[in-house]
């Protein structure tokens, strides 16, 4: 039944396992949008999961965290383990799941409301500040690990919604980290910024990775290779590749990630 | 009906121009089609069009003039002296119509003559019982100066309808004799008639504007000639509803203060019923229902919206009342006296309101992105904390206008309040107890029979001007607030 | 990134969540909370269906017995010493004999349809018969033998309207509690319409009068109908169909294909945003004042209801006709225009067929929102007059005053006797069978024609 990727074995190194996926399905209604993918997420640990529009690295990316519940048609079949609990199983429940998974999205996202409140949303409705005080901490400190602390410490309330593009991204950054999650899930979370402000998440992602397990998605190569140190290709819905990304970059062993790394499909 | 007539025959005149504007521009052309700048049929209406259109508008604009005109000349040979007290000029006036379209039906009718009904020295007793034995309605003896008001009013009248037909049909041959003249195979009637077209358009869009204009005309007017005869300080200021039937101004207490108070309190009786359930029967429908709930569970909460106000009125009237007076009546709490109370209109009301602000409501939650939800669930929320933290304060706004939208519905509802909230003004806390709006008065007091020149009638128009100001504000003020609110989700 | 270096470098944190299998106190309160919340919903969609459902049980339960009426079938002799003295058969001189002519001979028979039968009871003069049938029973046999004087001397079956209290009294309305404090019927009348009914001479029969008739005087309920003011408000609706389609038709193409954005563009549309919630008793007051009082439009007439229900109405027809409009994809015109036509043909030949069955749909719904409208129609005077004739032609039928069915409804509940509250939830019932036929021609007008681009 096991079934890993060949290069599995030789990359793990002492790392722990974080997300353990194993031939993972997912249909939206009949359309059979992830086949046979089984892959392993390390902790503390940057996995870029690349391939061309369509593939499937979104949809499986949000199997991880089970946002996609929330889409009617969508079945997910396999088992997707969390430190070796199937997320899938019954007695899951989601909302403890998001609290430990967290997801960025693509676009930015804020809630109209205060800098201040939308750091705090997810610390309130996970009980996780004691006192006003506490909370003002946890916002703090959420802000400062987000990369935006300085730019808006002045302007706590005032709306989320009033920040530019890349500011407003690593709010939402700073909103996913704030309920201490252990993996943090980004999809395309540059694609809709400017190179500066992608300079400055992408930065940002590579500090993160110090406490958090990330996930990101990308769909941009240079990206991938800059900051991940997995890379997983995905390929019409299969898992088509995964290794380490210097050599996947280098040295891929399938001919399609050779053709989509050198441009020629995607 | 000499005015079905003359339409009759205006598009008499139209449909010839029609043709022959048609054959004449086809005939320039040698019957070759193809020489013509416009198709055939665009020279017919270029003529057609021509006939009609300035023809319809002179008799439109001569019948609402004439009766002015008329009007004023006759009601210069009604002296001073000729008004008894307690009436007014506006009043003799009245008369002096009735009797003449008195003299019309019964002349019509075959029974008098139409000299006798001319004659200047006719016997007023024996015209007057002519007239009554007719059936027409006369209300008083006649005097001989409103019998010669009355014959002159016939006379100008007459001649009025008669210069109107002929001014009419000239213009319309003068039109139709110039399109025709026009029509030529190089006369671009196309672009003629598109012109003309868009003209007609034009016209119809600003009736929209018109309907405006009238409203507030005879709103404003009307209300003026009320504070001329009622102190505008007392009707805003006076706690007192009390008119009086008998007497003509004077000894009535007009006072708007205890019917704005039941409109008010009445109003919020029914959005303290439609606000909640419209509000959660919106969010379940759109957040948490199955497309087989929301399919069965949303139009038949719309089906209420479909429901004539009548319905509502008598529901209020022989169902609610009833129904509140076994639990609260004398033989339950007795806090109530009767069926109609505020209680009655108001919760009857917020049925009605239910789908109004739940359909409302339910556009203004789906107009926030998904995005906002789905940043909500990848912080962990549950779905209700999403509501409650996200998507309502998000929502707020637009459901703000769309609760001042309602609001103002409620205030400007009348069969329901007409037949459940009861005649008497109050002010008063008990909602138990009977209180009246500002649209039951505005029915009331023109329904009567009290005349449209007592201070009586005329306060419905000054009740009506301030209905109209309040409800426009809000909905002015909530069309604003949702267009703002969409906007920012655009 | 100076404020990002405060994390300590390499130091996994310990596991802040424990086992995803079971949840926590705080998410066990949490998902608590979401199950109240949901419920909430369920709840107010619950109340609303409660009500719906109390609403339309109200109405057909007090309204399905103004379909049935009772009547008494009875022999009369129609007795040539009374209807004809002369004996000459002359029309005229029939003519001359009023309805108080007849009733002693419809008494008579009623009297001999309980003596006949053998019926015990203290009520043995013709007199006393009076308060079991309709008072309009006697014209009811006086149009009859106008029409057929031959029929004088003969005696011939007939079905007359019962009174209203034996009508009430068959249909639970009337008890013996509340006949001991009326004025016009008594206890032993009871009993013998217990008996005339079990004998098969009172019986209760579909009323088709009720639909086709017309309105009756206050103390004659039992004679009401709603047939003419369903003609009031079909010449009402012909008015507004006549004039709200074009117009608004009209309106919508300007607006939505010709207007420039210009400052009175801009007021036509708040205009009409406006007008569309302006209450409609405002309407009234409006036609009240420019349709009555200045040009001196004939009051109750159908036609001034059909103006003022007319200038109501558009803004709902502009509404959806600019939004059908609007649903004609653009390549539609620019095909048009790219060929050489004009402007206004692309609009006339191609856009407005496209957009006709939406435009259809909208008027209808429109015009059932005209159809169920009251409140204008008290201040014009379409309430308190009697709808007792039927208009005599088409002119008469817009001109001459007739009622509609929602004001014929209001004045039915404003009458002091209970029997008409019985007639006004039926009026209920028959208009929103209008209103549901013209809401099902909508839905299956767009189900059929509706294009999807």
């Amino acid at each position: 039944m096991y079934d890993a990727p060949k290069s599995l074995e030789t990359t793990l190194d002492q790392k722990t396992i974080k997300i353990t996926a194993r031939d993972v399905q997912v249909y939206y209604g009949e359309n059979h949008a992830i086949k046979d993918v089984s892959v392993d997420i390390q902790a503390n640990t940057v996995t870029a999961f690349i391939g061309p529009s369509g593939c499937g690295k979104s949809t499986f990316l949000r199997c991880i965290n089970r946002m996609n519940d929330t889409i009617d048609i969508c079945r997910v079949e396999g088992s997707i383990q969390l430190d070796g609990e199937d997320i899938y199983d019954k007695r899951v429940d989601p909302v403890q799941l998001r609290a430990k998974v967290g997801m960025v999205f693509q676009k930015p996202n804020p809630f109209p409301k205060s800098i201040y409140d939308n750091i705090a949303y997810g610390p309130r409705i996970h009980g996780l500040a004691t006192s006003k005080a506490d909370l003002d901490d946890i916002v703090e400190k959420s802000l400062r690990r987000g990369a935006i602390w300085n730019e808006v410490k002045d302007r706590l309330h005032a709306p989320g919604t009033g920040l530019s593009g890349g500011q407003q991204q690593r709010l939402c950054i700073a909103r996913a980290i704030a309920t201490e999650p252990e993996v943090l899930l980004m999809d395309e979370p540059c694609s809709a910024l400017d190179p500066i402000a992608t300079a400055q998440v992408e930065e940002l992602i590579d500090e993160l990775r110090q406490q958090y397990s990330v996930v990101i998605v990308t769909h941009s190569m240079q990206q991938a290779a800059r900051v991940s140190q997995k890379t997983a290709f995905f390929h019409l819905g299969n898992l088509v590749e995964f290794g380490d990304t210097a050599q996947i970059f280098t040295n891929p062993e399938d001919s399609r990630t050779e053709s989509y790394i050198t441009g020629r499909i995607g | 009906m000499p005015v079905l007539w003359l339409v009759i025959a205006l598009l008499a005149i139209g449909a010839v121009g029609y043709i022959l504007g048609r054959g004449r521009a086809l005939k320039s052309a040698g019957g070759d089609i193809r020489k013509l700048h416009s198709l055939p049929s665009y020279y017919g209406w270029n003529a057609a069009l021509k006939a009609l259109v300035p023809a319809l508008l002179l008799l439109v604009l001569w019948s609402l003039a004439q009766p002015f005109y008329i009007n004023n000349s006759v009601s210069g040979m009604i002296g001073d002296s000729e008004i008894s007290d307690g009436s007014n000029r506006g009043l003799v006036m009245a008369e002096v119509r009735r009797v003449a379209d008195g003299l019309d039906n019964v002349v019509a009718a075959g029974l008098m003559s139409a000299e006798n009904a001319q004659d200047g020295l006719a016997d007023v007793a024996a015209i007057t019982q002519q007239l009554k034995d007719a059936g027409q309605v006369v209300t008083s003896e006649i005097t001989q100066p409103v019998l010669a008001a009355a014959q002159r009013y016939r006379v100008m009248k007459g001649t009025g309808n008669l210069l109107m037909s002929i001014a009419v049909i000239a213009l319309a041959l003068a039109g139709m004799v110039w399109g025709v003249k026009e029509s030529h195979f190089d006369f671009w009637a196309r672009n003629v008639v598109e012109r003309g077209i868009k003209a007609l358009l034009i016209a119809a869009a600003s009736i929209a504007v018109l309907t405006t204009v009238g409203i507030v005309f005879s709103l404003i007017f009307n209300t003026w000639e009320f504070f001329r005869l009622y102190p505008a300080a007392d009707f805003y200021t006076l706690l007192e509803w009390a008119p009086s039937f008998s007497g003509r101004g004077g000894s009535s207490d007009l006072g708007i203060l205890p019917l704005l108070w039941g409109t008010f309190y009445i109003s919020v009786v029914a959005l303290v019923v439609a606000v909640p359930i419209g509000l959660f029967a919106a969010i379940y429908l759109s957040e948490y229902a199955s497309p087989a709930v929301r399919g069965f569970a949303k139009p038949l909460l719309e089906l209420l919206a479909g429901i004539p106000t009548i319905v509502y009125g008598l529901f209020a009237l022989l169902t609610v009342g009833p129904m509140l007076l076994t639990v609260f009546g004398d033989d339950g709490f007795g806090w109530m006296s009767g069926g109609r109370a505020v209680m009655t209109a108001g919760i009857t009301m917020g049925i009605m309101l239910i789908p109004f602000v739940s359909s409302l409501s339910d556009d203004i939650i789906n107009a926030v992105p998904q995005a906002m939800r789905d940043g909500s669930y990848g912080l962990g929320a549950t779905k209700s904390e999403t509501i409650k933290q996200v998507i309502l304060p998000a929502a707020l706004p637009g459901i703000v206008g769309a609760i001042l939208l309602a609001a103002s519905r409620a205030i400007g509802e009348t069969m329901i309040v007409v037949l459940g909230a009861g005649a008497a003004a109050r002010l008063s806390l008990n909602p138990f107890e009977a209180m009246t709006t500002v649209t039951a008065k505005i029915v009331s007091q023109l329904t009567g029979d009290s005349d449209f020149a007592s201070p009586e009638a005329l306060v419905a128009f000054a009740l009506g001007m301030n209905l109209f100001i309040l409800t426009l504000g809000l909905n002015v003020l909530a069309l604003y607030i949702v267009r703002k609110y969409r906007e920012q989700y655009e | 990134m100076t404020n990002a270096s405060i994390i300590p470098p390499g130091s996994a944190p310990e596991p802040r969540h424990g086992s995803l299998t079971t949840a926590d106190a705080r998410t066990k309160k949490r998902n608590a909370a979401e199950k109240r919340f949901r419920m909430y919903g369920i709840a107010a969609i619950a109340v609303g269906l409660i009500f719906l459902v109390v609403l339309l049980t109200a109405i057909i339960t007090n309204g399905k017995s103004a379909f049935q009426q009772t009547f008494i079938m009875t022999e009369v002799f129609l007795d040539p010493a009374k209807l004809d003295k002369k004996g000459d058969r002359n029309i005229e001189d029939i003519k001359k004999v009023s309805t108080f002519g007849y009733t002693p001979l419809l008494q008579n028979a009623i009297l001999a349809e309980v003596t006949d039968r053998g019926i015990e009871t203290p009520l043995t003069k013709a007199k006393d018969m009076k308060a079991l049938m309709s008072a309009s029973a006697a014209a009811q046999v006086r149009d009859m033998v106008i029409d057929n004087p031959a029929l004088i001397g003969l005696t011939v079956e007939f079905r007359i309207l019962a009174s209203s209290r034996v009508d009430g009294y068959l249909k639970g309305r009337v008890s013996r509690e509340s006949v001991a404090r009326d004025k016009s019927i008594d206890a032993e009348h009871l009993d013998l319409t217990d008996a005339l009914r079990e004998a098969g001479v009172i019986a209760k029969k579909f009323n088709l009068s009720f639909i086709t008739g017309a309105d009756a005087s206050e103390s004659r309920a039992e004679q009401a109908g709603m047939g003419v003011s369903i003609l009031g408000s079909l010449f009402m609706m012909l008015v507004v169909l006549g004039l709200s389609l074009p117009i608004g038709v009209a309106a919508s193409i300007y607006l939505e294909e010709f207007a420039p954005q210009n400052r009175w563009t801009d007021l036509i549309e708040v205009n009409i945003s406006n007008l569309a919630a302006v209450p409609s008793i405002v309407f009234g007051i409006l036609g009240l004042a420019v349709f009555i009082q200045f040009a001196h439009l004939p009051q109750s007439a159908p036609l001034v209801g059909g103006l003022v229900l007319t200038l109501m109405t558009l803004p709902t027809i502009i509404i959806s006709t600019r939004a059908s409009l609007k649903s004609v994809p653009p390549s539609i015109r620019d095909a048009a225009l790219g060929i050489g036509a004009s402007k206004m043909q692309s609009v006339f030949h191609h856009v407005l067929p496209l957009a006709a069955p939406g435009i259809l749909t909208g008027t209808i719904i429109g015009l059932a929102q005209a159809l169920g409208e009251t409140a204008p129609l008290l201040l014009i005077g379409m309430v308190g007059y009697i709808a007792s004739n039927y208009p005599d032609g088409i002119a008469s039928g817009f001109l001459d005053p007739n009622s509609a069915m929602p004001a014929q409804i209001y004045e039915w509940a404003k009458r002091a006797d209970p029997a008409y509250y019985e007639r006004a939830w039926g009026g209920i019932i028959i208009l929103l069978v209008f209103l549901l036929t013209m809401n099902l021609i909508a839905i299956i007008l767009r189900r059929r024609f509706e294009r999807r681009w």
